[in-house]
């Protein structure tokens, strides 16, 4: 820790951009333009979504195990929603699609990219704050609107949008189908404003990461994280404004009666399809590149370890960016597509599957041998990469379209994609959250009930998931309000219960999470600058850091993962420390071992 | 990239000494890169017109010829549009040699022409109406509402900034060394005139 008090009594220059923010309380923590403050903001209204999301989950999975048992508090509801406690099946169309919009659109994606994008790329590499301070406000305060319509739907004639997250036309397009008018619309207008707000937070973090970088912190000193949040930046930014464009077409089917995707009058039903996944499998990867980044940075830190092949990683991200572009119509083996062009979806797709075992194996290749420390960021972190191995491997069964035919639209597909977005995304989440959280708070969790919280959530996480998968193989319906009704499905009921029953545990679970969260930031430990012994520019700065958070321009000399550095007496060299060797003289890379 | 000191001496660059950037201006980089983001939402656009056309020429049977459209009126816009990009380029000729007069003129120019483009449009788009040509109109009116909308709502947001950005010039906010209005909002314009040539040649034309 002497190296690190050293660095921090240098920051005490009066030359750089850190100081007091005397601003006003509304201009400090509301509409506050500092990218940290952001970050944190984004931080609250993101997990207050999760909760929701996993409440809305709870109905599911309370109709899906014990159907036509009133759900309990379930007479609270509106008749509309339930029937003496039972939940109707319009009601639990809508929970199914506000479920997997809520989670998609306004709990992961802004937990990574709104969160993590903001607090980390001005700490990580040296910079006062982002490129476009103002424009990252606003990227906040078009989202809580967002967030708010897609909510509104709830209350309005007709209930929410209920048409599946993926909103199929015509289905979504046309209101006599559905019965929802107003909730569909908001749907649309909600996505297209949240859309504004990516693309503001994405052109910001790409400008930011290209042209803020502290002297010294060149392209391949940046920590993967960052090279993470950078190339998912990218992605939405490229993404985002076709799900915007679709979004409009749809909007307008509905409202000024154009005829897009309505096939009565020549529109396209598959071309709603083809916009709506060219965006979304895009958005797939944006919903795991930074989980990948922020885990490769914990884990080498936990294993004590430079991370293994930090040039293939990158390499790794890059590539998995690009071909994601290319694999949208594995979503749509059934949908009546050309097999033959289904074919080549179906190789393009198994192509990921190369890039992605490489940062597999590069995280097994940290570990080996390190002299692991088993902090509770760790833990997630290391859930994280055997969540997603398992994941990973049944996306390469749906990715061959011959075994896709069979469980496609099934229970497997919401096996696997819980297993991405729950045990990948959402684990690499927790283990970000509670590694960031005494930078952002400047208080520490507390560990022991991180741990239980960890072990509770991966033993009902498996509970709930794992046996989807042979659900799916039975032949459960991915979409259907009772499976009762079903001789073949009946015999699984068992099956669907425990998932049920597993279900609850995990979101009961989720609340010794958010008590920790909440008590910590009160009363928890005072945490110091570096409380995991990382080499990040971020842990140089007190916890929290100042406003404009450096005092002077930091000079980075080596990369983020040399730890257990024979040139340094402690078993890490935080990157702003020239060589202990000679000062100041280059070092070379901790790639691979 | 050059050494800190010399870059400190052009405020158009990023405000502290940096490692190696795009030797560029955030404005400029950012705005480059939300281009990109704006040719992604514009190919979702013409993509889809392009691929209902070619499932559905029926619903364009007769085009050119029995069009609602006004092509000549449209092609005389199309022109002002061209020739508000002309003034846009003279306009940041003049920021760069720091002349604030034809500055001035040039954006207010600009802005006007950018203006009378929109009115045309709404002028056409109310005849179109009258005429029973409205956006439920089988795909044509479908996607022909759409594209062009889409591209004149980008131009008056394109007029509003250039207005600002006049008023900025008028209150002489832009140097010759500190032009980054002037230049960033030329990118935006440049594109959207772009964009109207692309909608132009396979809306109205082909």
């Amino acid at each position: 820790m002497a190296t690190t008090a050293t660095d921090t009594s240098a920051y005490t220059h009066d030359h750089g951009n850190a100081h007091v923010d005397d601003r006003p309380f509304i201009r400090k923590y509301i509409f506050s333009t500092d990218h940290k403050i952001i970050g944190i903001q984004f931080l609250i209204m993101s997990l207050t979504f999760l909760l929701l999301g996993g409440t809305l989950a709870m109905v599911m999975r309370w109709q899906l195990g014990f159907p036509g048992k009133p759900l309990p508090g379930g007479t609270l509801l509106p008749e509309t929603y339930t029937n003496n406690g039972v939940v109707l099946p319009e009601f639990y169309n809508s929970a199914v699609t506000m479920h997997g919009t809520f989670m998609v659109f306004f709990a992961i994606m802004p937990l990574l990219v709104g969160v993590f994008g903001n607090y980390l790329i001005p700490l990580k590499i040296g910079a006062p704050d982002m490129a476009f301070p103002r424009i990252n406000m606003a990227s906040f305060w078009t989202a809580v609107p967002a967030g708010l319509l897609m909510l509104a739907g709830f209350f309005v004639e007709g209930g929410s949008a209920a048409a599946g997250w993926t909103s199929y036309a015509p289905l979504s397009a046309r209101s006599d189908l559905t019965g929802v008018h107003l909730g569909q619309i908001f749907w649309c207008l909600s996505l297209i404003i949240l859309g504004l707000s990516s693309i503001m937070g994405s052109f910001n973090y790409i400008t930011t990461v290209i042209n803020m970088r502290a002297p010294g912190m060149n392209w391949f000193r940046l920590p993967l994280s960052i090279w993470a949040l950078f190339v998912t930046a990218c992605l939405v930014l490229l993404a985002i404004p076709v799900l915007s464009g679709a979004a409009i077409l749809l909007l307008f089917d509905q409202t000024i009666g154009t005829h897009f995707f309505d096939p009565q009058a020549g529109g396209q039903p598959l071309l709603w399809q083809h916009l709506f996944w060219f965006f979304g499998h895009p958005e797939v990867y944006i919903l795991i590149l930074p989980a990948m980044g922020m885990a490769s940075d914990i884990i080498a830190n936990g294993a004590r370890k430079p991370i293994f092949g930090y040039t293939s990683m990158v390499l790794a991200i890059i590539s998995i960016g690009f071909l994601g572009w290319g694999v949208w119509g594995h979503h749509m083996f059934q949908s009546g597509m050309n097999p033959t062009l289904g074919t080549t979806f179906m190789i393009s797709t198994l192509l990921i599957a190369v890039p992605s075992a490489i940062k597999t194996f590069n995280w097994l290749g940290t570990i080996w041998q390190g002299n692991i420390t088993f902090h509770v960021p760790m833990l997630h972190a290391l859930a994280f990469v055997s969540m997603f191995v398992i994941g990973g491997l049944s996306g390469v069964f749906m990715a061959a379209s011959p075994f896709d035919i069979y469980i496609h639209d099934t229970y497997f597909i919401v096996a696997h994609l819980h297993y991405v977005l729950f045990g990948g995304s959402l684990f690499a989440i927790f283990a970000a959250v509670t590694y960031w959280y005494p930078k952002m708070f400047g208080r520490m969790m507390n560990p022991f009930w991180g741990r239980v919280h960890f072990w509770l959530t991966l033993v009902f996480y498996n509970f709930t998931f794992f046996p989807m998968h042979q659900l799916g193989l039975h032949g459960h319906m991915r979409r259907i309000y009772d499976p009762t009704q079903y001789a073949f499905l009946r015999e699984m009921q068992p099956v669907n219960q425990f998932i049920s029953i597993s279900a609850f545990c995990l979101f009961a679970t989720q609340f010794l999470f958010a008590a920790n969260f909440i008590l910590s930031w009160f009363k928890g430990e005072k945490a110091p600058n570096n409380p995991w012994l990382d080499n990040g520019l971020e842990w140089t700065l007190p916890s929290p850091p100042p406003h404009g958070n450096f005092a002077t321009v930091p000079t980075v000399y080596r990369g983020p993962y040399e730890y257990s550095s024979p040139h340094s007496d402690l078993d890490y060299i935080p990157q702003n420390v020239p060589t202990p060797g000679g000062a100041g003289a280059a070092h070379p890379q901790p790639a691979g071992d | 990239m050059a050494h800190a000191a010399a870059m400190h001496d052009d405020v158009m660059l990023p405000p502290s000494s940096r490692a190696a950037g795009a030797g560029v201006y955030n404005e400029k980089l950012g705005m480059w890169i939300f281009l990109g983001s704006e040719v992604m939402f514009f190919t979702a656009l013409i993509g889809t017109y392009v691929i209902l056309r070619f499932a559905h020429p029926d619903a364009w049977i007769g085009h050119p010829r029995t069009t609602p459209l006004n092509i000549p009126v449209t092609a005389v816009n199309t022109f002002l549009l061209i020739c508000s990009s002309v003034t846009m380029v003279k306009a940041f000729a003049a920021a760069q040699d720091g002349i604030q007069r034809s500055l001035r003129l040039w954006l207010l120019a600009t802005a006007m022409i950018g203006a009378t483009f929109v009115g045309v449009q709404v002028y056409e788009y109310t005849h179109l109406i009258e005429k029973g040509f409205v956006p439920s109109e089988g795909l044509f009116g479908s996607t022909f509402y759409t594209m062009t909308g889409f591209h004149g709502f980008h131009v008056t947001i394109g007029v509003l900034c250039m207005t600002y950005v006049t008023i900025k010039a008028f209150r002489g906010k832009y140097s010759q060394t500190d032009h980054r209005g002037v230049e960033v909002i030329g990118l935006y314009w440049h594109f959207v005139d772009l964009v109207w040539i692309i909608l132009f040649t396979i809306v109205y034309l082909i």
